[in-house]
């Protein structure tokens, strides 16, 4: 099932692009592609923004004095990262963890100050432009006690690039009361292999809420972001919105550890296959009481298609609550007749269907947020059928 | 308005309407009686053109349009409006979003018509999710007024609903065929009864929504045959007394009452 990426066919060098300083620059069709990957290219309402390109230097911007932001190369320089830096994840875990280590291209990272709540979104913007690149970056955010931060992702390869590798490395760190909401949005190509590995640590009070949306084509796709809920009463949420046409594989999961009493994990995943394959792990682990768990899968085949789901509870106590609810089917013919004795003809009420089982009003996201989303799953769905 | 004609329908196998002559003209309310089993459910689901109902013989038209293998969305569009028994939850679907769709391309006020039945605060919430019995009738009924047909396919009002909502229900469906009622300068209350063009064919078993309709005529359906025609009211009456089984005595004498 876990499938290999041939690291060797990319080049982790010399795609050294100048940094990438206002996203206005790009032409149309590549502001498009970062449209939909959730971007706002005009960095309007934006408490800050982050734009990395290639291999090359980036382009950091607050808006906010509550939000530090910068480049992990810079980062390093600046500060003793030594209590965040390759702490959550193992350089050795697998080959895309050591060429990631081997190769550090860039990445961001945030901190935000304690007790700063920060209303306005921090946008970053991972990109790739070059032909054949791989792209490798480490990323780390920092929110302080009591503070506060909504962060959209975007990642997305220019229309001229047909073969790219990305790799991520995300660690996030969630203090004590701490609310991190982070929102990440791809648009890979066909001939795109993505290895992101991230995990995160929240203490005490705090909340991670991770939504993941992808909408769009990509050649092979494995991620299995890991939230532990080191503190009493830590909270972690993932949402995902994933969409597989044919030619895609993913396999995308969730896991939720839970180490601390009155701590609470969701993980809610809706997929829909119209020809790609779709592996949906999820995995919530209890080692603590009182700790409450909910795994929700639901896939829909449309057509033709792949969904694996694969929820997998436990619990290492007496008293923990876990459950879970899959489902892989498609769409109730009950449901289609419904709205069509309405006056919706076939096409209309299935749309309709499909674009309620991937409502994100699930996710519980601030407005602009809820509306890029929806564009970008708007936009999408005219590609959907 | 509706002309059905030997309408002969299967499900499966199963032949469950056997040769079904009934004609409902422009306004006019129908009641269908009879025992479970009996097919008044499968007439009304093959009436909207639902995919398990298949019609073997026969032929249905409506406003002039033969529609006996005709898409649902298209009987719809001319004007054939169902409420439904057990209708289907459709999750991320909020109902005041129906409802506007349910008006297709006329200008509608979503609010106003969901204050008038009880259902302002069910426009935010999935389409009949967690809904009660009373609650999806109301819904129901949101959607036909938006929807604004000729003719409304009523399966069960009565069906899951308490006394409190069965008053709001009654008076809802007489609206929505008797259309407003109220004295208005200009037209006396005749004039603008006599205008009235929704009809209705309506599936009651307790008979309680009668208390609230003048229904024209009804009559029962048994064992995939329409017998007995008479006074919705006389009907009720009867089966109360005496149940189905005259019904069946009637059948055997080749269902003239």
């Amino acid at each position: 099932m876990a499938r290999e990426v041939d690291l060797s066919q990319y080049s982790f060098a010399g795609a050294d692009a100048p940094a990438l300083t206002d996203l206005r620059t790009l032409d149309s069709a590549d502001k498009r592609r970062l449209l939909m990957a959730g971007v706002d290219v005009e960095e309007s309402h934006r408490s800050g923004s982050f734009l990395h390109m290639d291999h090359g230097n980036a382009h950091c911007r607050s808006n906010h004095p509550g939000v530090e932001i910068l480049d992990i190369k810079d980062a390093l320089k600046k500060y003793d990262l030594s209590d965040y830096y390759w702490k959550l994840i193992d350089k050795d875990k697998d080959a895309y963890t050591k060429a990631a280590a081997e190769n550090l291209h860039g990445g961001y990272f945030v901190r935000v100050k304690a007790g700063a709540k920060i209303e306005e979104p921090l946008q970053s913007c991972l990109f790739i432009k070059g032909e054949k690149v791989g792209q490798s970056v480490h990323n780390i955010v920092i929110v302080e006690e009591g503070a506060e931060l909504h962060m959209i992702t975007g990642c997305a390869v220019s229309r001229e690039t047909q073969h790219g590798a990305h790799l991520g490395i995300s660690e996030f760190y969630v203090k004590k009361d701490a609310k991190l909401t982070f929102t990440m949005i791809h648009n890979w190509g066909e001939s795109v292999d993505v290895r992101p590995r991230s995990a995160g640590w929240v203490e005490e009070g705090g909340v991670y809420q991770n939504n993941y949306v992808l909408m769009k084509p990509v050649k092979d796709l494995q991620m299995y972001p890991t939230i532990t809920l080191a503190g009493r009463g830590a909270r972690a949420r993932f949402n995902s919105v994933i969409v597989a046409p044919k030619g895609s594989y993913i396999n995308s999961g969730s896991r939720v550890i839970m180490d601390a009493p009155d701590t609470r994990a969701e993980i809610i995943a809706r997929t829909i296959t119209t020809g790609g394959v779709i592996i949906a792990p999820g995995h919530i682990q209890a080692n603590a009481v009182p700790a409450r768990g909910h795994l929700e899968c639901k896939g829909l085949i449309l057509g033709k298609g792949v969904i694996h789901a694969i929820p997998e509870l436990e619990g290492t106590l007496e008293g923990v609550e876990l459950s879970h609810e899959a489902a892989v089917g498609k769409i109730a013919q009950e449901e289609i007749e419904y709205l069509m004795a309405r006056g919706l003809d076939e096409e209309q009420a299935t749309s309709t269907i499909v674009r309620g089982f991937l409502n994100v009003d699930i996710m519980g996201l601030p407005q602009a947020l809820k509306d890029v989303i929806e564009e970008t799953i708007a936009e999408s769905e005219k590609d959907m059928f | 308005m509706l002309h059905i004609d030997d309408l002969h329908v299967s499900i499966g196998d199963k032949e469950v309407l056997k040769g079904i002559n009934l004609k409902i003209e422009e306004g006019e309310t129908f009641i269908l009686f009879g025992p479970n089993g009996g097919g008044k459910t499968t007439l009304l689901m093959t009436l909207m053109g639902f995919s398990n109902y298949t019609v073997t013989k026969g032929r249905i038209t409506f406003r002039g349009q033969d529609i006996t293998h005709a898409p649902t969305y298209e009987r719809a569009r001319l004007g054939i409006g169902m409420s439904f028994q057990r209708p289907p939850t459709i999750h991320g679907l909020k109902t005041g979003h129906l409802v506007r769709m349910c008006a297709q391309e006329k200008p509608v006020d979503v609010e106003d018509l969901a204050a008038r039945v009880n259902m302002t605060d069910f426009l935010e919430r999935d389409v009949n999710a967690g809904f009660s019995g009373g609650e999806i009738k109301r819904s129901e009924l949101l959607q036909l007024m938006a929807q604004g047909p000729g003719l409304v396919l009523f399966d069960e009002p009565e069906s899951g609903v308490d006394l409190e909502n069965m008053k709001l229900i009654g008076k809802t469906v007489r609206k929505l065929l008797d259309g407003d009622l109220e004295p208005k300068p200009g037209q006396s209350m005749k004039e603008q009864k006599s205008r009235r063009r929704t009809a209705g064919l309506i599936i009651t078993h307790t008979g309680y929504i009668l208390e609230y309709l003048n229904a024209d005529r009804g009559q029962v359906m048994y064992g995939g045959h329409l017998c007995c025609e008479a006074r919705p009211r006389d009907i009720l009456e009867h089966v109360e007394q005496y149940g189905y089984q005259e019904c069946v005595r009637c059948l055997s004498n080749g269902g003239k009452h």
